[in-house]
């Protein structure tokens, strides 16, 4: 699977306390001191940086440096950097090509994550293979990541499956449609992992809109009054559809949780670096008994909702623009530019993996077979169901009387 | 294991105790959380309390905190980490604590609980149980009577069946949390003081989709579940006395309804009354008397007749008297069926 086992999947075990890391810290020590400032046994809103969020990148290349979250992210060399990088850049790939997919009649719906590369990539790379992973419908960034089969992720843009591909073998649940549903789903799975005495995680991806659903705050209720290891991920994208997202929060997305009992992280989404540094910070304090955490993603989402959507009716072209100006891609490419990590060479050949991506997502969409008409009556329960297999017979019936039935 | 052992375990498994309904879930639990580590019970007030009405008393402090989990106050929040807990391998047992309360659970339970099997093309499995104290009779306060299943047996995905008796009780609750299936579990609240002879030897336990014929009789089938099973056993009492053998169907299971077992009926005695306490429009008696009709109808003597509560909202304690079926509404259904004099006598529409 593409990526699967990539950079950053380690397992992040830590003995304790240390002594302060030094540039070259061995590993069991290396983020002993970023842990113990991070730990908070109350609930705090950590704001920390310029702009009212933590940011490592700045939008035009720089790296700024952030003493309490530097060390999370110190191992990472320009070579991984150059990773996430080839992440963001197929990953924008497959939503260009999704989105072409779809206006060609291909896909019947597609909902593109223009703009909030970073915030998926740099979540997504922080995380274990075996850590379980609760989306959204637009997290086709993070599925990527986990190694998702292309034909699996599009099954559902195409209209042949509400899921698409087997949770288990990617450890990532099915995207959800109801808004905030799955925020409970990960907390459920959280407590049966802290049963179950695994130090894996579980983390919950939705937006801005989705923390105004009730499912989400009672999410939060439950994963602060059981105590059990799940990472809330809100990518503020700023719109739920047409909404702003002052409609939807008069303070900080982040400054709820703390109101709940869990610390919460507000940080730059368009910065893969930071999201990292975050995310990390989230699954150590999950893994080790600490309780959850709400990492808070400020991003934009460039495209529409979805491919049915016209934005053009409820924003300005002004507001895009400066968006444009923070782009996650641009930004760490001219920091790799500067540091002499990003060649001709390389620029072409992450081109060039965008580029076959593309052409096998593309192939796997035209190609996928079309599911059969009685298998509408497929796996509606999981046992024999008397009454439905009546039904499925007396259709099957109905098929074989008519000419050219299946 | 020594034979002494085992046979003490044998002996213990078919003896039979005279249980109360709520005592006989709670035994049924009981074995359900020893026989499978990975079913936990979980709702409001389940654990130190017991529940509201003790079902799960003495649970908590049998099997611990654990695995019997006392909630936050929120409906969804139940259901949906229960689903979490399911993606795990879990068997999550829900407790809601009064028919009326399960609304906010609503979107878990049809979105999400009844369809990730669906969804996700088999690969991921709901074997949730839902247990929920239902029905009227109890000189309650408002939401603590309804009949809500009709919207649960309209949602593809989810089983509902409901008890009638002590031994369904147990033998039922148990098949339930068994199922790989997510089940809807009614339980009929103002039965749960009634008693009756239980074993926890399922090994002749009728298949959870099955109905029951609870009395057999020649003249007049009458169809019903949950609470209504007791009426319509003491109505076939007293059209006995009127010369008229009524045979008892308790249907256990609402979806799937078993309509073999009322058809075999029904071709039997030509006449059919069916009856529950939910409203009338569009509830589980209008899918049986549709079923029926078209299935028997050459068969038929007279109309399908329903005996329902009303298609208003449950009402107040003081005048539930005349919203729920009682055993003389049965016997007027019955006259009506058999042709003979009855309420509607003359009704000209």
């Amino acid at each position: 699977m593409p990526g699967a086992e990539r950079l950053l999947t380690r397992d992040y075990r830590f003995t304790g306390v240390g002594p302060l890391p030094t540039r070259n810290a061995d590993r069991d020590g290396r983020y002993a001191m970023a842990r113990s400032l991070a730990t908070a046994d109350e609930a705090t809103t950590e704001v920390l940086g310029e702009g009212d969020f933590v940011q490592l990148i700045d939008p035009d290349g720089i790296r700024v440096t952030n003493p309490r979250f530097d060390p999370w992210v110190a191992d990472v060399t320009d070579e991984q950097l150059v990773d996430l990088l080839e992440d963001m850049i197929v990953i924008r790939r497959i939503d260009t090509e999704a989105t072409a997919l779809q206006r060609q009649g291909e896909l019947g719906l597609w909902p593109p994550l223009l703009g909030q590369e970073a915030a998926q990539v740099g979540s997504a790379r922080a995380l274990r293979s075996d850590d379980f992973v609760f989306p959204s419908y637009r997290e086709n960034g993070v599925a990527y990541c986990r190694g998702v089969d292309y034909g699996d992720l599009l099954r559902i843009w195409r209209g042949h499956s509400h899921g698409g591909w087997n949770p288990h073998s990617i450890n990532m649940a099915i995207p959800a449609v109801i808004i905030g549903a799955q925020s409970l789903h990960a907390v459920g799975y959280a407590m049966g992992l802290k049963r179950d005495g695994d130090d894996a995680i579980a983390i919950a991806y939705f937006g801005d809109g989705a923390t105004s659903q009730g499912d989400v705050n009672e999410a939060m209720v439950f994963a602060a009054s059981f105590h059990v290891p799940v990472v809330f991920f809100c990518q503020n994208n700023q719109w739920a559809i047409s909404e702003p997202v002052t409609l939807q929060a008069k303070r900080h997305i982040s400054d709820r949780a703390p109101g709940f009992g869990i610390p919460s992280l507000r940080v730059d989404g368009n910065d893969v670096l930071a999201v990292m540094a975050a995310t990390r910070i989230a699954t150590d304090r999950a893994r080790s008994g600490g309780g959850a955490t709400f990492i808070e993603a400020v991003t934009y989402r460039m495209g529409p909702h979805t491919t049915s959507d016209d934005p053009t009716r409820y924003r300005s072209a002004d507001e895009v623009a400066e968006w444009a100006a923070k782009d996650p891609i641009s930004r760490l490419e001219k920091l790799l530019k500067a540091r002499g990590a990003l060649s001709e060479a390389v620029t072409a050949r992450l081109s060039a993996k965008a580029d076959a991506v593309a052409a096998e997502l593309r192939n796997a969409v035209i190609t996928m077979p079309a599911p059969s008409a009685l298998s509408v009556f497929d796996h509606v329960y999981a046992e024999q169901n008397p009454w439905l297999e009546r039904q499925r017979a007396q259709y099957a019936a109905y098929l074989e009387s008519i000419e050219g039935g299946e | 294991m020594s034979s002494s052992v085992t046979e003490a375990a044998v002996a213990a498994d078919t003896a039979t105790t005279t249980l109360t309904l709520s005592k006989a879930i709670n035994s049924g639990l009981r074995r359900a959380l020893a026989d499978d580590d990975r079913v936990v019970i979980m709702g409001e007030d389940v654990g130190t309390l017991g529940g509201v009405f003790r079902v799960t008393d003495g649970l908590q402090a049998e099997f611990g905190a654990d695995r019997v989990i006392d909630t936050p106050l929120a409906e969804s929040g139940i259901i949906g980490t229960a689903v979490g807990l399911a993606y795990r391998g879990y068997r999550p047992v829900c407790e809601i604590q009064f028919d009326g309360f399960i609304y906010p659970g609503f979107d878990q339970i049809v979105a999400q609980v009844a369809k990730l099997h669906y969804r996700s093309g088999g690969m991921v499995s709901m074997p949730i149980t839902i247990r929920v104290p239902f029905g009227g009779g109890i000189g309650a306060v408002e939401h603590h009577s309804e009949s809500p299943e009709g919207y649960f047996t309209h949602t593809s995905g989810l089983r509902v069946v409901s008890c009638s008796n002590p031994q369904d009780a147990h033998a039922m609750i148990r098949q339930a949390i068994a199922s790989d299936d997510p089940v809807l579990f009614f339980e009929p609240k103002r039965r749960y003081w009634t008693k009756g002879e239980v074993t926890e030897d399922l090994t002749n336990a009728l298949p959870l989709h099955r109905a029951r014929v609870a009395r057999e009789g020649s003249d007049v089938t009458l169809v019903t579940y949950g609470p209504l099973v007791m009426t319509a056993l003491d109505a076939a009492t007293a059209a006995a006395d009127d010369g008229v053998s009524v045979e008892v169907i308790d249907l256990r299971s609402l979806s799937p309804l078993d309509l073999d077992t009322v058809t075999a009926s029904v071709r039997k005695t030509g006449r059919v009354v069916i009856s529950h306490e939910a409203q009338l429009n569009g509830g589980v008696g209008a899918e049986v008397a549709a079923s029926i009709t078209e299935r028997c109808f050459n068969w038929l003597e007279a109309a399908p007749a329903r005996v329902t509560g009303f298609d208003t909202p449950y009402p107040p304690a003081a005048l539930e008297e005349h919203f729920l079926p009682d055993l003389d509404r049965m016997l007027d259904a019955v006259d009506r069926v058999m042709g003979r004099e009855n309420s509607l006598s003359g009704w000209d529409d």
